[in-house]
């Protein structure tokens, strides 16, 4: 077993969990949309983005990409209800866009834990 | 992605993963510890708030406390996150400086540099692995006919010195060791523009080993080197090397030529020399006893060649045991009265000072010369430098080390015939190299010539191949006609012609010296040598069907069409073009 591995898998994972818990629920129900958990995802997903730098081969390249999709997504949905609720008032109607940009990042980190995957099975046992 | 660009990636990883760390836990921390305001009302800060707070802190711009005056839990948590985000910081920065100075980084941008400037060059360029200072003739005349040159040296200092030479083209140079076969990839090998490789640095190690790596990765490139032991000399011809020189080897073989043919080897010098210098006097060495001091690699060369020529040597040594030179050679280094005295300098007639010290040298030649006037004298420099101090000397032969591997490679790299036609010249004997050396300076007058060859082929004949494909004729005699006036001939002489020849499958006819009448055929190569200059004049002739319209029919062709169609004529292009 490789420590490093383990970290590695583990943010990766990680990042699309707390998406996931994120952009799940009524798309314009404040209850199931916690403020914590993007804030979460966010600095996980940026944690993940760094850890994959430096990987000079092919399925390293894509895995920094679907990062880079991902934590776009997220940057944008946090900027998007900063700028919806204390720029524009718009209340809770801005909710429909933040999640909808989350589930942008949320497909960007299954591909992303599906090449893990991918990659972990051409690994030789 | 770049190998630079990851390398940084790789080296940023860390210091970023803590900077984002510490970004959020501070951010967290000012969401989650509550404020009082002043009606004793307990607030949270928003993320908006705390993203904008922990932004002006971290990066010490301190705007103060927004957006009302902290509780004293958030002023503690303040306190906390300042210097975490501060060390952070410094970490990340140090980090960042640390990998602009790191040597892996410097030398992955140097080698990154390098190979793209190598891609860039998009002509003709030869790989010259070593640069001293036969390496730095042989660049600088190469950039002067129009070959471009990458250099590879292992030595810091060296390349340095080739950045300061003035050289009209830029030469890319790596610091590297050549006789790795990536280092010899960067540098362009299996690129199309590679003409070949040229392997001249001090190790023979190495310079065996670019052979090899030449040979099995790249069989069409051209490759030379140089060797200076008959051992290595064997190895490199056993991979098929294109072209091996050995200094000592080559001088001593034409000192042998001097001996018994003094013609043959003038053409040898004339023709290999550096055009436009003033052509060297014929020199006649004696036969009689020649005395040899110093016994090395050149030494053994000089008595193996001249034992040949059936010339007795005696040889001064001063390390016996080292050298192992024949019976009865005297000991002592030959700058003393006495050994030269003893070596028998009265009847000798020759004398070779060939130890690895150039001080040495002259002070040999000048004991000799005191002792006995008359005696011909050869020297060997080894030093560039000394250049000045060996042409005072009055001296019959120099060998220089550098200038005859530079020459040899010159003239097998611009003229890869030379070769085939000096072999020609030593086996005719003295008497045809005499008329040759007389018809040689009728061409050339008094300045060594131009020695240079071409192919009969689409790109550097054009106007020839044309009027072949028509079934006319061209000969030898149209190409020595001065496009401007054909009864003028041109300071030229076709030396050689090859053709390939179909009775013998895939080798070679050559045709020494041929006649004005004898015709040329599509692929053949001919060697020419000339005055300086000429060799523009003929490349109208060879490139220009109207000047080689005239050369041969002394009628100048109508350039445009209405007079072509006046004079009556069909021209040698429209009539090609149908």
């Amino acid at each position: 077993m490789n420590l490093e591995k383990v970290v590695f898998a583990f943010f990766i994972v990680l990042a699309l969990t707390m998406n996931f818990g994120f952009f799940v629920g009524e798309m314009n129900d404040p209850l199931h949309h916690n403020v914590y958990e993007l804030y979460a995802a966010i600095v996980v997903n940026l944690i993940a983005t760094v850890l994959k730098f430096g990987d000079r081969t092919h399925i390293g390249a894509v895995l920094l990409a679907t990062s880079l999709v991902a934590d776009l997504h997220l940057i944008a949905a946090a900027i998007a209800w900063g700028v919806g609720l204390y720029v524009l008032d718009m209340g809770n109607d801005v909710l429909g866009i933040v999640v909808s940009l989350s589930a942008g990042a949320l497909l960007a980190n299954i591909t992303s834990v599906v090449l893990l995957v991918v990659e972990t099975m051409s690994l030789r046992k | 992605m770049t190998k630079v660009t990851s390398l940084i990636l790789r080296r940023m990883r860390v210091p970023l993963l803590v900077l984002i760390a510490s970004y959020s836990i501070s951010i967290l921390g000012f969401v989650v510890i509550p404020g009082i305001d002043e009606n004793g009302q307990r607030w949270h800060m928003t993320f908006f708030d705390s993203i904008y707070f922990v932004s002006y802190m971290a990066t010490t711009i301190g705007f103060g406390e927004l957006p009302q005056p902290f509780s004293a839990a958030q002023r503690m948590w303040a306190t906390i996150t300042i210097y975490l985000s501060v060390v952070s910081w410094v970490y990340a920065i140090g980090s960042i400086l640390s990998l602009v100075q790191n040597n892996l980084l410097k030398r992955t941008i140097e080698e990154g540099r390098f190979t793209r400037s190598v891609k860039k060059l998009g002509e003709n360029f030869f790989i010259i692995c070593g640069y001293g200072e036969t390496a730095s003739l042989l660049v600088y005349a190469l950039n002067n006919r129009g070959f471009r040159t990458v250099v590879i040296d292992n030595d810091s200092e060296r390349i340095d010195e080739l950045s300061m030479t003035d050289i009209p083209h830029f030469v890319p140079a790596l610091e590297a060791d050549a006789s790795n076969s990536r280092i010899l990839i960067e540098a362009g090998l299996f690129n199309d523009n590679c003409q070949g490789v040229v392997a001249l640095t001090d190790s023979e190690e190495v310079n065996l080993k670019i052979a090899i790596t030449c040979r099995l990765l790249k069989k069409t490139v051209k490759v030379i080197c140089r060797a200076e032991s008959l051992d290595t000399e064997a190895n490199m011809r056993s991979f098929s090397t294109d072209y091996i020189v050995n200094p000592f080897e080559s001088f001593a073989s034409r000192l042998a030529m001097a001996l018994h043919s003094p013609s043959s080897y003038l053409i040898n010098q004339w023709l290999t020399g550096v055009p436009g210098t003033r052509l060297l006097e014929p020199v006649l060495p004696p036969r009689g006893l020649w005395l040899l001091c110093g016994f090395g690699r050149f030494g053994k060369a000089v008595h193996r060649f001249l034992t040949f020529e059936g010339i007795t040597t005696r040889i001064i040594e001063s390390d016996h045991e080292l050298t192992e030179p024949p019976e009865g050679s005297i000991k002592g280094r030959g700058t003393e009265a006495v050994t030269l005295r003893n070596a028998g300098i009265s009847e000798a007639v020759g004398i070779v000072a060939g130890t690895n010290n150039d001080t040495n040298n002259l002070s040999i030649i000048y004991t000799a010369k005191e002792q006995k006037q008359d005696l011909f004298t050869v020297a060997r420099q080894n030093l560039g430098d000394n250049k000045k101090l060996f042409q005072n000397a009055e001296l019959d032969i120099v060998m220089e080390r550098s200038d005859i591997i530079a020459h040899e490679i010159l003239s097998v790299i611009l003229a890869p015939l030379l070769a085939s036609f000096l072999q020609q010249v030593q086996s005719h004997g003295n008497q045809w190299s005499c008329e040759l050396v007389s018809r040689l300076i009728a061409v050339v007058g008094e300045t060594t010539p131009d020695t240079w060859g071409i192919n009969i082929n689409d790109k550097e004949a054009p106007a020839v191949v044309r009027v072949l494909q028509q079934g006319d004729q061209v000969v030898v005699g149209d190409l020595n006609r001065n496009h401007l006036n054909r009864e003028e001939k041109l300071h030229l002489m076709v030396l050689m012609i090859s053709r390939a020849d179909e009775d013998k499958g895939a080798g070679y006819k050559l045709i020494t010296l041929p006649e004005d009448d004898y015709p040329l055929e599509s692929g053949d190569e001919i060697l020419f040598c000339s005055r300086e200059g000429v060799r523009n004049e003929i490349s109208w002739v060879l490139n220009n069907s109207n000047a080689l319209y005239y050369v041969q029919t002394g009628e100048q062709e109508s350039d445009s069409w209405i007079w072509r169609f006046f004079s009556g004529r069909q021209s040698i292009v429209d009539s090609d073009e149908v």
